[in-house]
């Protein structure tokens, strides 16, 4: 199972997501931007970071990369592309997940351990959770209010497409508390908080267990391994 | 140079957080006669030979694909524009007396 994760100009999660991948049992391969070339892998992450210093939009440079080209097609295709933070900044403005991300409502860079509740199991990146569970990862963003038409929003619930809703507290601001998405096949996922930061213990959030135990995120990685190796 | 300029603004109905943080410094600093401030942004592209219907086509769709999402934001304003220098040299190559204004907007 290998998984690829493609690093931008100014990625900075691309090894997280890289190491999140191996403890998960896959196999990390580094993509390039410049390139236009997927390696033949089985699934894509985007990772978290400020591509191109986030100057034009977020993600909105980084969606044009040379590779892009290549991630678009695959996604039509079927392909699994997990978008995280600055990566799903680039799938919206990719156009290929719905909405956009905007400035914190607040107005502050925020870094917290957030709860999320999973709201649609059945995608390529939740198989291994439950409908309706809990999970808590780490949120570190800027820009990570979540909008779209109320038309959009509304098409969205109806579909299932909301993949995670804020629990608690809403961060930043995202409009019907989304935290992440998905496309209509499932196979595409984005979302603001960051699972690579929460699979291993000792460096993950705290839990009623201990400190730093937390390890929710590994379900991210574990289901499109064990997804694809059912496929195979 | 031909300059042509797109604005872009933030969609009116979209809570814009840079606006209200330079109103609330402007508040803060007694001007209480601004009611609101909307922050947007301003790109100039220069091109090479004359401004024609193609490469006003062109800028149209670059506007509506890259310079904005038209999902947060709105193209408020392409305008294509001379340099004053330009505008000063060619008002002097035709001798009609013609004082260009600056900053002329097709």
């Amino acid at each position: 199972m290998r998984i690829g994760v493609i690093t931008f100009p100014g990625s900075l999660d691309d090894r997280d997501a890289q190491r999140a991948v191996r403890l998960a049992g896959g196999e990390p391969v580094a993509l390039w931007h410049g390139s236009h070339d997927l390696e033949g892998v089985d699934a894509l992450i985007l990772p978290g970071g400020f591509s191109y210093g986030d100057y034009l939009r977020c993600g909105a440079i980084a969606s044009l990369s040379p590779i892009m080209t290549e991630v678009v097609e695959a996604a039509n295709k079927g392909l699994p592309v997990l978008g995280i933070c600055n990566g799903f900044q680039m799938l919206a403005e990719a156009h290929l997940l719905e909405g956009g991300l905007i400035r914190n409502d607040h107005g502050s860079f925020i870094c917290r351990d957030q709860v999320l509740r999973v709201e649609n199991a059945s995608t390529a990146w939740t198989s291994d959770f439950e409908a309706g569970q809990e999970i808590v990862i780490p949120l570190k963003n800027g820009e990570g209010g979540f909008i779209a038409s109320e038309e959009t929003l509304d098409r969205l619930e109806g579909e299932g497409r909301v993949a995670f809703r804020y629990v608690g507290v809403n961060p930043n601001g995202s409009l019907r508390d989304i935290a992440g998405i998905t496309n209509a096949a499932g196979n595409v996922v984005g979302l603001m908080p960051h699972p690579e930061h929460a699979v291993e213990p000792g460096f993950g959030p705290d839990t009623a267990a201990a400190m730093r135990s937390g390890v929710d995120g590994l379900g991210f990685f574990t289901s499109v391994i064990r997804r694809t190796l059912v496929e195979a | 140079m031909p300059t042509i300029v797109v604005e872009v603004m933030p969609k009116a109905e979209l809570l814009d957080p840079q606006g209200k943080a330079v109103a609330g410094a402007l508040s803060r600093t007694g001007h209480e006669s601004i009611s609101g401030v909307r922050v947007g942004k301003r790109f100039e592209l220069t091109v090479e030979g004359p401004i024609d219907d193609a490469v006003r086509a062109e800028v149209a769709a670059l506007a509506e694909h890259v310079l904005s999402n038209s999902v947060i934001e709105d193209v408020v304003g392409i305008h294509y524009e001379q340099s004053n220098i330009e505008l000063a040299g060619e008002a002097a190559e035709h001798h009609d007396g013609y004082d260009a204004p600056a900053g002329e907007t097709h």
